[in-house]
């Protein structure tokens, strides 16, 4: 046999895109991004010990346009989070492992996080806008 | 930690056309190509055949380019009716058995053929299951007793028997392990799918005497906790079997013999 490095065969890059594996790699990815939206509640808070002046200056950076998107992606992000992350603790229970169970309560994860992010912003909006 | 890209020996590249010759019902498949004897990188070969004069089964159309367009095409197979697990690839993105994947299943298009994901390819479509199979043999897949051995044979109530079902039926085609991310990202130390259902096979036998040693061998944050429920496995099983279920039991027996 030939002495040579056999190929590693396409796995990411061909596998169907299905919402248990979308749902799964979503779920890590947000919970990288709540990582880095809680280091930005710290600097909130910091900013808030530091004086008023400090504290307007950061309601003016997170009241931007760019700061508003980043909020909204954040709190979509944290709903999502625990909506999948309920959807994993009913898994553990032993509870949900059938295809089509697995696959409606992924879509409900989905759902559920785009109303609470809405239902949240509507009530923020209503309250007199955000920051 | 994952590799998310392709190495660059394994990147694939633009292969050869076979284009038909007067086809009724002409299909188009791409397939995976890569041969050891050169130090070419794997292509895709694109084959037109006529379904006209084609077997039903995807590997009716493997067997059919084989022997009439490019016999060079090497492939695994042996039973034809999905007992054996030979013939598992990765078919329209998903993995499963081409004996018993209907090509009219395959939604329309061209039929993209793989190797089964994220293994060293042997030739072709053939992975090399070697350390699959002695990750099976590490769970010890044979039953295992202390108590001396009875006159007839070990005898197993109905009710007991019946805890095999949907275990014992795997043929060990590696589809589940290979459609796992985390095995695909830590299969050098994560068992997958595959060996766990087989590990819970022999954990709820009640013949075997050896449960809290075979549940100590998989407690390891690699073996068994690598599994994060993504589910790849039960989607794809072509058995209709539950890989992500045995795990999740697996887990549920660590936890209730360390709260017994």
């Amino acid at each position: 046999m030939a002495e040579k490095q056999r190929p590693l065969s396409p796995h990411l890059q061909i596998y169907r895109k299905q919402v248990q594996m979308m749902t799964s790699i979503t779920h890590r990815a947000t919970g990288i991004a709540l990582a880095v939206g809680g280091l930005l509640v710290v600097c909130g808070l910091l900013q808030l010990a530091a004086g008023e002046d400090s504290f307007n200056r950061f309601k003016g950076i997170i009241g931007s346009p760019v700061g508003m998107v980043l909020l909204f992606g954040w709190s979509w992000a944290l709903f999502y989070h625990l909506c999948n992350g309920i959807r994993h603790l009913i898994q553990d229970a032993g509870l949900g492992y059938e295809i089509p169970q697995f696959v409606r309560s992924s879509w409900l994860s989905v759902a559920g996080s785009i109303v609470l992010t809405a239902a949240t912003w509507a009530w923020v909006m209503m309250a007199g806008g955000a920051a | 930690m994952g590799e998310f890209t392709l190495p660059r020996n394994s990147k694939i590249q633009p292969g050869k056309h076979y284009p038909a010759k007067d086809a009724k019902k002409p299909r188009t498949f791409r397939i995976y190509r890569w041969s050891p004897d050169d130090d070419k990188n794997p292509r895709i070969d694109t084959y037109e055949i006529d379904l006209a004069a084609c077997g039903p089964m995807v590997l009716d159309a493997l067997l059919k380019i084989k022997n009439e367009i490019d016999p060079t095409l090497s492939l695994r197979r042996s039973c034809r009716e999905g007992i054996c697990g030979s013939c598992a690839m990765n078919i329209d993105g998903t993995n499963t058995l081409a004996c018993i994947c209907a090509i009219d299943s395959v939604a329309s298009g061209d039929v993209k053929i793989y190797p089964l994901p994220h293994m060293p390819v042997v030739k072709d479509i053939i992975p090399d299951l070697t350390h699959f199979y002695a990750q099976y043999a590490s769970i010890k897949p044979w039953i295992r007793t202390q108590s001396p051995a009875p006159g007839k044979e070990r005898l197993q109530s109905p009710e007991d028997r019946k805890k095999l079902d949907g275990l014992y039926e795997c043929i060990l085609c590696a589809c589940c392990s290979t459609s796992c991310p985390s095995y695909w990202w830590n299969g050098d130390k994560y068992l997958g799918p595959a060996i766990l259902l087989q590990a819970y096979r022999w954990i709820v036998d009640s013949r075997d005497e050896t449960t809290g040693e075979r549940l100590d061998d998989l407690e390891d944050p690699f073996k068994l906790y690598r599994c994060h429920t993504i589910m790849n496995c039960t989607r794809t099983c072509p058995k209709g079997l539950n890989p992500a279920k045995a795990i999740a039991e697996i887990k549920k027996l660590m936890v209730e013999r360390r709260s017994a």
